[in-house]
């Protein structure tokens, strides 16, 4: 008789993302070029391709900061439909993916609120009606964890939080003891993504990519995702990639599309290059109040538009994006009463 | 809401607190700091005793030189001339190998061991009201050396008997739970600092006890705002109201008045 490692307790949470070890790797030998291929697509064409109804899809940055907001926005035009979405540390990102009902379930690290500004009224009335589903609970360092097992191809890693609390009892983690020290320590789960999706300052054609400022947990969930697609505010010759290797943060070969799109995060903050666009997000706050209100924003921002330059061009455009330039690198004109 | 007494300008409330907390910071140690009073506190403790505080922040920001208030805990001004700018893994990381001596954080409902509530309100599965989870709360209360909470809002209906959802880990269900649970040993919950006072946990029970009550608050106030009883010691003080050069520090870090000013 086989002996395993005893089972204490288990989360209750629904198990998402988890694939077998030996599964994953026979499909990234089998799916993942290792060939330098141009990969320039365009948004509609990367989102076409690469993300599908029912898709686990995690994004990366920071919640409203670094999010590829020109996918998202071009994710809802496509109408798709019961995502289920990683709530790592989602922000901005996922309470207009819920208010446009692309999303079916959450796994919820942290999701529904806006940090400072308070409560996302879409993504919260779309759990408390119950059209949204929280089906795991998590903390940020254990969902970080369980992409970082991902990207190391194994089934599982031990982490010392979660223990003891309600946020254990709803994740997938199992409750063991360390064979080394006999202390209990949680499991959780390896994460294996469906879809990932990154917005960075620079790329080349092939998708190395560099990153400015914190990575957040883009390093590991590159690796950790099945499909990639990254929008970069500029296509870099791959020269420059090859003249600082130590700066690439995400290599090629995990990469699926490449998208050149300025101002791709808007109206989310890009480090060193734009600010929030608060007014904006006010107006989304505001506005998703209602259903109604929810339904005014999407048309006027995702659906009354051919693409995201028609959107920046409705939000104000350069003279717009100069502005939150201006406030993200903390010039003196910051403080002008124009608005 | 206005504090004032007869040697003290006028102060707001959310001064007094961001002062507190900060006073509790000691120089040349490491802080784990969630969004807003947290963040106000830890780099007013930066401009003022503790110029060497190391700042930390969940998204990868590591010893900044905070300008302004960052409105996110990921945002440009968590790593404005950091030592580094880096990833959740390795700042997580950090944590759980007992880098960090403090984590400020904020608390929608607390009981009486200082376990933190910020996921649901109701039933898990179909929640009166959806909060947005623990965030890096869960892994702050878990692995910081010392956890201080920032609360404004002390009352029966956030300081709660039996919390509906415990996401963030206390001292569990009292002395020893937390090891016997399997979180890091010797770590924990320290202060909690509400519009009325300043509590701490009283060393064998646990229990959250009353250090200092803030200008104008007495007992009854702090016993009626609480399901719980809350331990009072024989020795209380009164807590030390802001100086004008904390205030006017607080209002060059939050110019517009986001978090200061309420």
């Amino acid at each position: 008789m086989e002996k395993n490692l005893e089972i204490i307790a288990e989360g209750e949470g629904e198990l998402l993302g988890w694939r077998d070890p030996d599964e994953n790797r026979a499909w990234i030998r089998d799916n993942k070029s290792r060939g330098l291929i141009d990969k320039c697509i365009s948004v509609q064409e990367a989102v076409k391709r690469f993300v599908k109804d029912g898709d686990y899809l995690a994004v990366g940055g920071f919640g409203h900061i670094r999010i590829p907001m020109a996918i998202i926005y071009e994710i809802i035009r496509q109408g798709r439909r019961n995502l289920v979405v990683a709530g790592k540390t989602a922000v901005h990102d996922i309470d207009v993916l819920i208010g446009a009902g692309c999303v079916s379930k959450v796994e919820c690290a942290y999701a529904f609120g806006h940090e400072l500004r308070g409560l996302s009224p879409a993504g919260r009335r779309a759990v408390e009606t119950g059209r949204v589903k929280v089906v795991a609970e998590i903390s940020n360092a254990a969902f970080q964890w369980r992409f970082l097992a991902g990207m190391m191809g194994i089934p599982f890693i031990p982490v010392r939080n979660l223990l003891g609390t309600d946020t254990f009892a709803k994740s997938s983690a199992k409750l063991v003891r360390d064979p080394w020290s006999n202390k209990l320590v949680a499991l959780v789960p390896a994460a294996y993504p469906d879809v990932a999706l990154f917005h960075v300052p620079r790329c080349d054609k092939y998708g190395n990519a560099q990153i400015d400022g914190i990575l957040v947990e883009d390093f590991e969930l590159a690796r950790a995702s099945r499909r990639v697609i990254i929008s970069s505010e500029e296509i870099i010759d791959e020269e420059e990639i090859r003249r600082d290797p130590q700066k690439t943060v995400i290599p090629f070969y995990v990469v699926d599309a490449v998208c050149e799109v300025p101002c791709g995060a808007h109206p989310t903050l890009m480090p060193y290059l734009y600010y929030f666009d608060e007014e904006h997000i006010h107006e989304w706050l505001t506005l998703s109040k209602t259903v109604e209100g929810t339904e005014e924003y999407l048309d006027k921002y995702v659906h009354g538009v051919v693409d995201f330059h028609e959107y920046l061009e409705r939000l104000g455009g350069l003279r717009k994006m100069t502005k939150l330039k201006q406030i993200e690198q903390l010039r003196p004109s910051m403080l002008d009463s124009d608005s | 809401m206005s504090i004032s007494d007869s040697t003290q300008s006028e102060y707001v409330l959310s001064e007094l607190l961001c002062c507190v907390a900060s006073r509790l910071l000691e120089d040349n140690r490491a802080v784990f700091v969630g969004t807003g009073l947290p963040i106000v506190a830890a780099t007013l403790a930066q401009r003022t005793h503790a110029p060497h505080i190391l700042i930390i922040f969940e998204a990868g920001g590591v010893g900044p030189q905070v300008p302004v208030l960052p409105i996110s805990v990921g945002d440009s001004r968590t790593f404005y001339k950091a030592v580094a700018a880096t990833s959740m893994h390795d700042v997580m990381s950090a944590s759980q190998a007992g880098y960090i001596d403090y984590g400020f954080l904020g608390a929608a409902a607390i009981d009486a061991y200082g376990n933190i509530n910020t996921t649901v309100i109701g039933d898990w599965k179909q929640p009166k009201v959806r909060l947005p989870g623990s965030g890096g709360a869960n892994d702050v209360g878990s692995f910081c050396w010392r956890t201080v909470y920032i609360m404004r809002n002390q009352s029966t209906r956030t300081f709660m008997s039996e919390l509906d959802f415990i996401t963030t880990p206390g001292w569990l269900k009292g002395p020893g739970h937390r090891e016997k649970a399997g979180l890091p040993a010797g770590c924990g919950p320290y202060r909690v600092i509400t519009q009325l006072g300043v509590y701490g946990f009283e060393e064998t029970t646990k229990l959250l006890q009353l250090h200092s009550l803030h200008p104008g608050v007495t007992v009854e106030e702090v016993q009626a705002n609480s399901q719980f009883k809350i331990l009072i010691p024989d020795k209380v003080t009164v807590t030390q109201p802001p100086t004008e050069v904390e205030r006017q520090i607080l209002r060059e870090i939050d110019p517009e008045g986001m978090v200061i000013g309420k």
